[in-house]
């Protein structure tokens, strides 16, 4: 993998990590989606996700994320940028939500990112 | 954590697994888009696996966000992360992909992490609520 892919891959992890926080934050701060589905229906809580920045610049990241994966796959193979893309996207939520969103990462959370992020490497460097 | 939240923990699993495969196997019957014919990438929409794929991966967004909702991000993501083995269950029986021992690992390395956080509380954060938003929360938060 060239030096150019690698900083693809980086830039990748980062806006995927970005995304994450963003939509969850906004997602916190609308509250709970079944509950208030109950309360308001339907649309108005679809209208209230929609109006919301922060979810609005969330899915900015993933899209500016998505375009950062089709740059990558150019100057790499999918099997490498894949695996490394998917694993690490696990430790820098674990790290980000931890500082971003003040989530109490434990122990148990930190075995559980270090065990999934591995298992989806291995997984993901058989796909194709 | 009610059976409903459990739900919509399964949804997100299954939706995104079955959405992938779908965007999958369309792509596969459209061939290879080169960049110089990008726009060959609007006749996939007319395969019903693409569009099937994409009515799914647009259930499992509706679910991903009403998981976060009420639940912590490296509490979902690792949670559902069950549904990278069911991409590979559904790959093996679509594609007869073989599941080596590399890959038997990363299923047991994914359901141990699963094991790990599911035993602990879904939601950690937040002690302050929701910030600035005209719907408050309604949940009860015995719920969680």
């Amino acid at each position: 993998m060239n030096f150019a892919a690698w900083i693809a891959t980086l830039l990748l992890v980062l806006e995927s990590t970005a995304g994450d926080i963003l939509i969850s934050r906004a997602m916190k701060q609308i509250g709970d989606l079944q509950a208030l589905r109950r309360r308001l229906g339907t649309w108005r809580v679809v209208a209230s996700v929609l109006r919301n920045r922060t979810f609005l610049l969330g899915v900015g990241f993933m899209a500016l994320g998505f375009f950062t994966l089709l740059a990558a796959l150019s100057w790499a193979d999918v099997s490498v940028v894949g695996p490394a893309c998917s694993s690490l996207t696990f430790l820098t939520n674990a790290l980000a939500a931890k500082f971003f969103l003040k989530e109490r990462v434990d122990r148990r959370r930190w075995a559980a990112a270090l065990c999934v992020a591995a298992g989806v490497s291995l997984l993901a460097s058989q796909k194709r | 954590m009610t059976p409903r939240k459990y739900l919509v923990l399964c949804s997100v699993m299954v939706l995104a697994a079955l959405g992938d495969t779908s965007l999958s196997r369309g792509m596969k019957q459209v061939g290879s888009v080169s960049p110089e014919h990008w726009t060959r990438i609007f006749v996939a929409l007319l395969s019903p696996w693409v569009v099937g794929g994409i009515v799914l991966l647009l259930g499992f967004m509706a679910s991903y966000l009403t998981a976060l909702s009420w639940a912590d991000l490296t509490y979902v993501l690792p949670a559902t992360a069950l549904g990278n083995i069911i991409t590979a269950g559904l790959a093996r029986a679509f594609l007869h992909e073989d599941v080596t021992p590399k890959r038997w690992i990363g299923i047991l390395l994914i359901t141990v992490g699963v094991g790990f956080v599911t035993r602990g509380p879904a939601l950690t954060a937040n002690d302050s609520g929701p910030q600035g938003n005209e719907c408050q929360p309604v949940a009860a938060q015995g719920e969680r």
